[in-house]
């Protein structure tokens, strides 16, 4: 009875908290990420008390028909990165390792599903869910993570299966995935107890399109020489449009955003003080090493001036059509970079390289990340073949530390460097000659 | 122009002196506990070694792990810049290196001029390494320095298929254990480690002709193995272990 007391308390002072922070926020010229995601973290922990819906979604799920329902939608992969940013993924993974989980599996699983039995991390802990929706688009993990989870709360699973999209998009798979969206529909019905919102997902799919319209256009100010943003920003600067996609807080922060960077070209501001060599990342962020990282490859005037993950939440519009957002849905989710083909993937890390004008490419071989880790060498090989920029593979995890090898990747990254500078050397004296 | 390349390894700390296209002095010592000590001094007797006063120095670059403890050098390079430039002035036909060192393995492709195209390095893993080696020689209880030898008597290698330091010596210990012949044992380590390393090769495209420096390359089993795993001449400098010093100091005179 006193900790039900003390619980309550606490889930009324975090709703205080939230509503005296939204309350100022209104007051404040520019809304920064820190303000806005403590607003979406605290409503989403006193959700109880407004007697809103909380769902547990993959960061590559259908979230539209969540928000149409108002239903507070939460990602544990979100949760992930911040564990592995705030340096507390060892020792969640360490528990998980207790729990007899291997430390093979994902090492957001690995903090995720030790983090709810601990109420750890930086925030301690995710709000309790009411529901899971588990989206396998981005890998088979999350299959088993989510059932997991939705034994341990006792709460309703809903799958959606995305077929793996090696080439194209078959009739088979569009009417495979269209029929579930029907399920997942009524699946949100039952867990609200009412009618789904049919009028209210049109204007949400219109935000979300309209949000990941903005989102490429913060990423696309990149291409400037030098760079306003790097991708380390663009880490930072993603975490809204996976959270609050569908939403105007989205539309605000990034329109805000692009304007910045617009001002940065302007007045000559680069993200790197002296960018001489740009590069293309591939992979999650080393979430725990983004300083160490941004430091280290800065110290050679090198700028990652973009990146295959963040440009992955605005990677699939095309199959977006505004008047018909839930039927063209189910294609877009179905698409993304991690469910096509290695031969796709290749093309699109191709256009990155011509679009960014990159003298180099390095590729996170991301021990967790199994489907965005796999084709990776094929994926080196056509680079080096297609357009014979120097390419570097970093062994290491997004959020357990244990894996990184300081020194070994502190030399790999200062020779990947002489490389390119001996390269770009050679090159100038060429072009020097001709004029 | 007179200039130093010294190399912290790891395990061992090299010093070499070039003169123009002429190797005067090297010198090798173990590396300890304290880098930029080890720095200094191998630094000094390789001096002591030329006959040469400090300040008939004009250029110094560091090398290898400990490249940045070494304060008094002008410039630091990696160990594949400086494996590089040392191989390309040892035989400037080589296309391919494999530097096998006390913590790490690496492969290496040069161009026609001698400047890295691609190089390829060891994962986090101590198996393919010097230190693999000697962690194998303490469960044989035999001097390292008669492997070479000793894995050339073997008619049947053992297989030894851990891919990881700690699991390969307790395979090679249950070896033992079962009664297989030493040289069979030291012939099969030899052979995982060129498996692994050849790989490594493979990744990048290895090109004739091939050179093998570090530490590693004294000893004539793993050579022999790479050779016939790659199925190619493996060249063998008698300047292997202090290659990436006199890389580094042929880098100090083009600075």
């Amino acid at each position: 009875m006193k900790k039900q007391i003390s619980d309550l308390l606490k889930i009324i002072g975090i709703f205080l908290f939230g509503k005296f922070k939204k309350f100022t926020m209104r007051f404040k010229k520019s809304k920064t990420m820190k303000d806005i995601m403590l607003v979406y973290y605290s409503e989403a922990k006193s959700a109880r008390l407004t007697r809103k819906k909380v769902a547990w979604i993959t960061s590559g799920g259908p979230v539209e028909p969540l928000i149409a329902m108002d239903v507070i939608p939460v990602y544990p992969e979100n949760h992930g990165a911040m564990i592995g940013a705030s340096k507390m993924g060892t020792g969640l993974c360490e528990t998980a390792e207790n729990m007899g989980y291997s430390s093979d599996l994902c090492s957001y699983a690995r903090a995720d599903i030790a983090c709810a039995t601990v109420n750890g991390g930086p925030i301690g802990g995710l709000p309790k869910p009411d529901m899971l929706v588990c989206c396998n688009n981005i890998c088979g993990t999350v299959l088993k993570w989510y059932e997991v989870q939705a034994r341990y709360f006792n709460v309703p699973l809903f799958v959606l299966d995305t077929p793996f999209c090696h080439t194209g998009y078959s009739e088979e798979t569009a009417r495979y995935v269209r029929s579930q969206i029907n399920e997942y529909i009524s699946f949100i019905e039952r867990a609200c107890g009412r009618k789904f919102d049919y009028e209210r997902v049109k204007k949400v799919g219109h935000l979300s399109l309209q949000g990941q319209q903005l989102w490429q256009k913060v990423l696309d100010t990149a291409a400037h020489k030098p760079a306003p943003l790097s991708a380390f920003d663009a880490f930072y600067h993603l975490a809204l449009i996976v959270t609050l996609r569908g939403t105007p807080e989205v539309i605000d922060y990034y329109t805000a955003l692009v304007a910045k960077m617009k001002d940065r070209i302007a007045r000559g501001i680069s993200a790197v003080p002296n960018e001489k060599y740009r590069l293309l990342w591939d992979n999650l962020p080393i979430w725990h090493r983004t300083r160490w990282l941004y430091d280290k490859f800065a110290s050679h005037d090198a700028c990652l001036v973009a990146d295959t993950y963040t440009s992955a939440w605005c990677g699939t519009m095309k199959y977006i059509d505004e008047n018909n957002f839930i039927d063209s849905m189910a294609e877009a989710y179905t698409r993304i970079y991690l469910n096509i083909g290695v031969d796709e993937m290749a093309k699109m890390v191709i256009a990155m390289i011509d679009k960014y004008d990159v003298d180099g490419f390095v590729l996170h071989s991301n021990r967790s990340c199994k489907p965005y880790s796999f084709g990776q060498m094929d994926i080196q090989r056509i680079v080096e073949k297609e357009r014979g920029i120097p390419c570097l593979m970093i062994e290491a995890d997004m959020v357990d530390e244990r894996t990184f090898s300081e020194s070994q990747i502190s030399t790999r990254i200062d020779a990947f460097m002489e490389i390119i500078k001996e390269r770009k050397k050679h090159s100038s004296s060429i072009s020097m000659a001709k004029e | 122009m007179i200039t130093a390349g010294i190399d912290i390894g790891s395990i061992t700390a090299k010093a070499a002196i070039v003169d123009g296209g002429k190797i005067i002095a090297t010198k090798i010592i173990f590396t300890g506990y304290n880098a930029e000590l080890a720095g200094q001094k191998v630094y000094d007797e390789v001096l002591i070694e030329a006959g040469l006063g400090k300040t008939a120095i004009d250029k110094i670059v560091s090398t290898g792990y400990g490249r940045n403890a070494v304060g008094f050098a002008d410039k630091s390079f990696t160990e594949i810049m400086a494996h590089a430039a040392g191989a390309y002035f040892l035989n400037p036909l080589i296309h391919s290196i494999i530097d096998i060192g006390g913590q790490d393995s690496k492969a290496i492709l040069l161009d026609d001029k001698g400047k890295v195209k691609n190089f390829v390095m060891n994962d986090k893993c101590a198996a393919g390494t010097g230190r693999f080696l000697e962690v194998m020689a303490r469960a044989l209880e035999v001097n390292l320095d008669d492997f070479g030898t000793m894995s050339q008597k073997s008619a049947s290698p053992s297989k030894i298929s851990s891919l990881c330091t700690v699991f390969a010596e307790s395979e090679v210990i249950s070896l033992i254990a079962r009664g297989e012949k030493r040289q069979d044992i030291i012939a099969g380590i030899h052979e995982s480690i060129a498996a692994r390393v050849s790989s490594m090769l493979a990744r990048i495209g290895v090109q004739k002709p091939a050179m093998i420096t570090g530490g590693v390359a004294r000893n004539s089993g793993v050579v022999l193995a790479l050779s016939k795993k790659l199925d190619m001449e493996m060249e063998v400098s008698p300047y292997a272990q202090v290659n990436g010093a006199i890389g580094a100091a042929i880098l100090a005179a083009a600075l």
